[in-house]
């Protein structure tokens, strides 16, 4: 009973940080068509800030900082890789994503080393928490309601406001938002700093719980959360974030097994699966082709 | 008229083959016939430059087979590396010598696999000298095959349910299946027939087809000949697929599904056999590769090398097959070889040249990656093969740039 | 006697809840150019779908040279939405996919063009007659089948040049004008060998030359192919002049058919093209 019930919580806590990176995918697929294969590494760089920064400054001010800086990198690598693509092939774009990927990847590399760096303690989420008797972190229990009011909060945003209709309008059809004067730059600019914001966030619960960052360690991370936004749909905010809690959930039941070796695999079988019966995912808009 | 223009143009094309073979031939066996001291660095057995073009011929067979997918029958798909891994432990469990496969599959007590091509074929050619050569070659080559077919039937297997899912989808489903077959590669059960997670090793590999003396030093190397022979062979069969009406099927779907359908074009059948042949080639460059890294380990076969030669195909230009191969060259070159110093702290006089140590010459390759990338939108080559680029320039330059 | 090539019968096209073509029976004889008319959203491209496979009626029947192509009966689901007047008559399921439609000897050209746009012209003619040609990937990569491609291409250049398309052989299909992107996808659509062909708004956005041009050729490869043709046409000059019998669809239901002369007379016609007349005087 103790062993599924932490199965469970860290299921559903790794689900939680899965889907706040998955959110950042969602986003950006549903206004560019755009698989961001940069965002894992975007996540991991939070990671490597965040080391940095509470190193030489206290976390009050640190933490904050990460923010701002994901947020930055974010903006900057629309601004230099994909605003000037806008009007060449899919492809490419979904190139300059992989080149972005690499580009941090390297860096991160050459400046850490390739030494694996550890992710600071921050006090109270790392404190132990027994659950039920099963000893376990405030971040397990935090993660999942954190997650849920922030993806209240960016609904609210995304269906009550003007950034957040203009959204919605783009990712609908590209073209006519911008006959109809929306500013498209500047609300894919929101799109990616929302999604850089998130993935900072989520790169603080992550590390809590697995400290060791190398400079690929936002690659697997963010493969998963693709899975996660693909599963629940993408370019849907809701269907990331079921996507993110079942693939937490899956992945932590299979490591539970003897099967360890097979808990990604298992996570893309089922992908598989629910794609052949359902092709745009859970919450996907079914992609008509008119004739 | 168009025959007559066409066999022309095979015929050049074979003629520049033979040529590229003939020229890495010569290169690689300058060490082997002049004095030591007359070889400049870059001709050294040793050299880097045959580790490129070794590289560069498997990865261009890789690029190639994957251009006929994405490029030419517009199939988004990331299943590469999968189909690599499948192509390279085919390869490697048919060909391990029995008698090193107790060495090999020591943690296992041994293979279940108690044969090899090879010893089968030395048994009815013989093991030592001329016949030891031919059993060699068949073994090397019934593997390569078989690795291809294995790649393939898996391809089948994959594409009947996962090829009616569109674009991104499609992409993801394949990257899926590839993720797979890793982990069930890497699964302990099947350790007598995979080594588990451990490499299998011990199977010919390019050296392998070096000619030694009696003296027992290389007389004639052939180690950088075989996979551009095998490469160049593949790639024009590719080539003579897409030339054929089959391949105009297949552009005809990249075009526009709908209109190919309308011109009673089975959809399901021929984006199934473009996916299964693209899948024997991959798993053919995976075999090669396997050879040139002297080992078969399902950790390398990652979304990361996937996503390489997509890169490599995207480079060279989607939809043409001398700018994959251009793209792969130059790719390998310059990662591997030419911005290697930037990797070694350097110091002019006094000064120490700032950036250069372990790590940097990855992180400049990265930005020249972004610079093509960012300012050749469509690829080295576009579209475009490298005869079209001496023929007329293109008409209507114009109409090139609003698609 | 007038054999009919194409008979529809009872055709319900329903997406849901919306009834997009409601119990549509038509005929075309051998020989004849039909045409389909009606205003914008009343059905008439959801019916060409339905014939081409592209879209599987919800009820009804499709026969082609006097065999049935499609059936199809409301099962399941559908039996309970379905709101037409003909549940469960058919009892066998027909709903061959667009290729096989297209093998049997029915081509069609799209509303919205669709070529192929980044290949030759002559590329264009050639991909259609690749489902009739005697080869398989092997024969047809390694060269084993010469001559079935020799043949490939002389039936297409014969066609290009019987259509006067064939100066442009070589220009990429894409970056020809508009009028000439229409004349090549119905050279296209002939080379498949088609007895039926269905003309979606072949004159959409040309100008009244173009569209006398249009009317003439039309009427020329009805006669050179041994065609007969369904279309689908807005600008109505040209259909009262090429057509020998009309259709009209008004919200997915057949209103009206006769010769040009009885529709042009019907009110029920006027009405659905000019609006209820009571409009007019409130």
């Amino acid at each position: 009973m103790e062993f599924i019930i932490s199965i469970f919580l860290s299921g559903i806590s790794v689900g939680g940080q899965y889907a706040l990176i998955a959110i950042g995918y969602t986003m950006v697929y549903g206004i560019l068509r755009l698989i961001n294969f940069a965002h894992g590494d975007v996540f991991m760089v939070a990671g490597l800030a965040g080391i940095y920064l509470t190193a030489a400054l206290p976390l009050y001010l640190s933490l904050p900082l990460v923010l701002v800086l994901t947020v930055a990198l974010g903006f900057c690598i629309e601004r230099a890789a994909y605003k000037p693509l806008r009007s060449a092939p899919r492809m490419s774009v979904m190139i300059s994503a992989i080149g972005v990927s690499y580009l941090i990847q390297n860096t991160a590399t050459y400046i850490t080393g390739g030494q694996p760096m550890t992710y600071p303690t921050i006090p109270f989420l790392s404190d132990t928490v027994t659950i039920a008797g099963t000893p376990t972190k405030w971040v397990t229990i935090l993660t999942p309601f954190l997650v849920l009011a922030l993806v209240l909060a960016l609904q609210q945003l995304i269906n009550r406001t003007k950034v957040g209709m203009a959204m919605r309008a783009v990712a609908k059809d590209f073209e006519t938002s911008q006959l109809m004067g929306i500013k498209i730059n500047s609300v894919i600019s929101a799109t990616f700093i929302i999604g850089s914001a998130l993935a900072a966030i989520g790169s603080m619960l992550y590390f809590t719980n697995f400290p060791a960052i190398t400079p690929t360690a936002g690659a697997l991370p963010g493969l998963r959360a693709f899975v996660a936004a693909v599963f629940g749909g993408i370019g849907s905010v809701p269907g990331a974030v079921v996507g993110g809690f079942l693939i937490g959930i899956c992945e932590n039941i299979v490591k539970g097994t003897d099967f360890t070796v097979f808990s990604d695999a298992f996570t893309f079988a089922i992908l598989i699966l629910v794609l052949l019966f359902k092709p745009t995912g859970l919450f996907g808009e079914k992609i008509t082709d008119k004739v | 008229m168009i025959e007559k223009k066409n066999r022309k143009g095979a015929y050049t094309a074979l003629l520049a083959a033979a040529l590229v073979l003939l020229a890495v031939i010569v290169l690689e066996n300058v060490s082997t016939f002049l004095p030591k001291e007359m070889v400049p660095g870059v001709l050294r057995p040793t050299s880097q430059l045959f580790s490129v073009l070794k590289k560069g011929a498997v990865y261009s067979l890789a690029a190639v087979s994957m251009n006929l997918l994405n490029g030419f029958t517009g199939l988004f798909s990331l299943g590469q590396a999968g189909f690599m891994l499948l192509g390279a432990y085919t390869y490697a469990i048919f060909t391990v010598p029995a008698a090193g496969k107790d060495a090999v599959y020591y943690l296992f007590g041994g293979s279940a696999i108690k044969f090899s091509f090879q010893d089968i074929f030395g048994a009815l050619f013989g093991t030592g000298g001329a016949g030891g050569a031919v059993s060699l070659v068949l073994g090397v080559l019934t593997a390569i095959i078989l690795a291809g077919c294995v790649a393939a039937l898996a391809a089948c297997l994959i594409g009947l349910p996962v090829l009616r899912l569109k674009g991104d989808y499609l992409a993801i489903a394949t990257l899926g299946f590839a993720e797979i077959i890793r982990a069930v590669f890497q699964w302990q059960a099947l350790g007598p027939i995979t080594n588990g997670a451990n490499m299998i090793q011990g199977f010919p590999t390019f050296s392998s087809f070096n000619i030694t003396g009696a003296d027992g030093k290389v007389a004639f190397r052939l180690s950088t000949f075989v996979p551009f022979l095998v490469a160049i062979v593949c790639i024009t069969v590719i080539v003579m697929l897409i030339n054929s009406s089959y391949g105009r099927a297949f552009k005809a779907i990249r075009e526009d599904e709908i209109a190919a359908e309308a011109m009673g074009i089975n959809l399901a059948r021929h984006k199934l056999l473009s996916f299964c042949i693209s899948a024997f080639f991959a798993g053919v460059s995976g075999a090669l590769f396997a050879m040139f890294v002297n080992n078969a380990q399902a950790k390398v076969y990652t979304t990361t090398m996937t996503y390489e030669i997509l890169l490599i195909v995207v480079i060279g230009g989607i939809g043409s097959i001398s700018g994959s191969i251009i793209a792969t060259f130059l790719y390998v070159a310059c990662s591997e070889w030419w911005l290697r110093f930037l990797d070694e702290t350097m110091t002019i006089g006094t000064f120490q040249v700032p950036f250069l140590r372990a790590g940097f010459r990855m992180v400049v390759f990265s930005i020249v990656i972004m610079i093509v990338v960012l300012f050749f939108r469509r690829g080295i080559m576009g579209d475009k093969e490298l005869p079209d680029l001496w023929k007329k320039r293109p008409r209507k330059a114009g109409k090139e740039g609003a698609q | 006697m007038s054999e009919n090539v194409l008979h529809i019968e009872n055709v319900t096209m329903q997406f849901g809840g919306v009834v997009a073509v409601n119990n549509l029976t038509l005929d075309v004889g051998r020989g004849e150019i039909v045409a389909l008319i009606g205003p914008n959203g009343a059905g008439k491209t959801t019916a060409f779908n339905c014939v081409t496979g592209v879209y599987e009626p919800t009820n009804g029947r499709v026969d082609f040279l006097g065999r049935p192509m499609v059936e199809n009966y409301p099962q399941g689901k559908m039996e309970k939405l379905y709101q037409g007047e003909n549940k469960g008559k058919y009892t066998q399921k027909r709903a061959p996919s667009p290729d096989k439609i297209t093998q049997l000897g029915i081509a069609r050209t799209f509303q919205n063009i669709r070529l192929f746009s980044a290949l030759t012209v002559f590329e264009n003619v050639l991909i259609a007659k690749h489902m009739r040609a005697k080869h398989n990937v092997f024969s047809a990569a390694f060269r084993l089948s010469r001559a079935e491609e020799q043949r490939m291409r002389r039936e297409a250049m014969a066609l290009l040049e019987e259509q006067g398309l064939d100066h442009l052989k070589d220009e990429t299909a894409g970056s020809l004008p508009y009028g000439l992107q229409r004349r090549l996808e119905i050279a296209r659509a002939l080379a498949t060998g088609p007895s039926l062909l269905l003309l979606d708004e072949p004159a959409a956005g040309m100008n009244p030359q173009e569209t006398q041009e249009l009317t003439g050729f039309i009427k020329q490869i009805r006669g050179e192919y041994g065609l007969s043709i369904f279309m689908i046409e807005h600008h109505m000059d040209l259909v009262m002049q090429i057509s020998d019998r009309i259709y009209v669809l008004d919200f997915g239901r057949l209103i009206a058919q006769g010769t040009p002369g009885e529709v042009q007379n019907n009110p029920r016609v006027i009405e659905a093209y000019l609006g209820v007349a009571d409009d007019a005087e409130n």
